[in-house]
């Protein structure tokens, strides 16, 4: 469990690290906003529209391919650690796994998801 | 040990290896400046101090006393929050990190690790991968096109070799048989038990997969200068563009800190101490990254993607099935 807790007091450490800094910082830097500083940038233009713009619709589908396969990623840790221990059984069985996500990524690859335009 | 000394002996090695990263953070943007000037033909910066040595001091006083902009249609919350979700989890990769052997130090036996997890490898992983809602959540809430556009692409760079990322070292896993950084240094107490050359195409994929996951040159589309001025972080300043920047640093330093245990055998050597060979070769690790920022141009952004699905991720699966067979038979 000490392993863990010296992590909690890291994390601690880190987050007081940056809000210190960012208190430090606050008590002598300089505020002098305006209107046409706080604007947003774009190329010193009064900007156009709303800022969230649209944006490619492949963004997603990539997101969704990432999500299998690093779920994926994930089972092959534990089976990883433990391959030697487990007997034949676990090779095969983990080669049929990979093969079919081998599958799906050439179906995925044939099916043009993966080609960015 | 009692809990108070466990309490009291983690909190001073948790305070001395941030300082100790931090220096690290510092120092590496010195390096980098110095290399790259000298990679170019200049000399680097070399006013402040001997060799410039004083330069990453000035930067950070600099950075204090700036002004706090913050542009009136971000959204605030999450604006004030992305820096720290990216600082925070780049920060955190060290606490598993083996610096050297044990060592004893007024009647204690003291590890030279934060906290010997027995799933560090894991626990490296998914922390550095935390960073990508730090960059997504500052691109979403700078209400500028330029972040916006800059934090989508980044996230789904990183995401797109994330899965390289993590399959690069399983075969490491599969020889090694353990999660634990500290068992993995263990194993590779001679010189040709680096995992280096049991794994060198495991080794290739990770180097390459980090570059991609800390939005180094050659990846580093999400801040191309020249199209999207300077990505996701665009709208930020002051102390709050620090962090970023930092974290930028930390991460690169944890993945070369990861890579020195893994792969390069960790803090072991002959006639130096280990903490000195460790940081030797963290360092020419960072000098490796900076030697490809000057050497690269950066790729088109349907290269990055079409590399990272179609060629690293299939090479790592094969990369992981071909360990297990030669392992096996």
């Amino acid at each position: 469990m000490s392993e863990y807790l010296a992590i909690i007091i890291f994390l601690f450490v880190g987050i007081g690290l940056v809000l210190f800094t960012f208190f430090l910082s606050r008590l002598i830097r300089p505020a002098n906003p305006y209107p046409e500083k706080t604007q947003n940038y774009e190329c010193a233009e009064p900007p156009i529209g709303s800022s969230w713009i649209q944006f490619n619709n492949r963004f997603y589908i990539f997101a969704l391919i990432f999500v299998i396969f690093d779920v994926e990623a994930i089972f092959l840790f534990p089976w990883a650690v433990a391959f030697g221990q487990l007997g034949l059984y676990a090779l095969v069985e983990m080669m049929i796994f990979i093969f079919i996500l081998l599958f799906g990524l050439f179906y995925a690859w044939k099916k043009g998801v993966l080609k960015w335009v | 040990m009692s809990y108070t000394e466990i309490m009291l002996i983690s909190s001073i090695k948790v305070i001395v290896v941030v300082l100790a990263v931090l220096t690290g953070c510092a120092y590496s943007t010195w390096l980098e400046r110095k290399l790259v000037g000298h990679f170019q033909h200049r000399i680097g910066p070399n006013v402040a101090g001997p060799f410039g040595l004083l330069q990453p001091i000035a930067d950070a006083i600099k950075l204090v006393f700036k002004e706090d902009i913050v542009p009136n249609n971000v959204e605030r919350i999450t604006y004030a929050l992305a820096p720290i979700v990216v600082f925070i989890p780049a920060l955190l990769s060290f606490a598993v990190v083996p610096f050297g052997d044990k060592v004893t130090m007024f009647g204690y036996q003291i590890d030279m690790v934060i906290s010997d997890l027995d799933i560090g490898v894991l626990f490296v992983f998914a922390v550095t991968s935390l960073g990508v809602y730090g960059i997504v959540l500052a691109g979403w809430s700078s209400g500028s096109k330029y972040s916006l556009l800059g934090g989508v692409r980044s996230s789904a760079q990183m995401i797109s070799y994330e899965v390289a990322y993590g399959l690069s070292i399983i075969g490491v896993l599969v020889i090694a048989g353990t999660l634990s950084m500290k068992e993995l240094v263990a194993q590779q107490s001679s010189f040709f038990d680096w995992f280096i050359f049991r794994q060198p195409v495991g080794f290739v994929l990770y180097v390459i997969c980090a570059i991609a996951e800390t939005n180094r040159a050659p990846f580093d589309l999400p801040e191309a200068e020249s199209e999207l001025v300077a990505g996701y972080h665009t709208e930020y300043s002051s102390m709050r563009f620090a962090m970023f920047f930092i974290g930028e640093y930390a991460n690169m330093l944890a993945v070369s800190c990861v890579a020195t245990t893994i792969f390069l055998g960790g803090w072991q050597g002959p006639l130096l101490p280990p903490i000195i060979w460790f940081a030797i070769k963290v360092a020419l690790f960072m000098s490796f990254y900076i030697w490809l920022r000057a050497t690269l141009p950066r790729l088109r952004y349907d290269q990055l993607m079409n590399f990272g699905w179609k060629v690293l991720f299939p090479l790592a699966l094969l990369n992981v099935m071909v360990t297990a067979l030669i392992y096996r038979l």
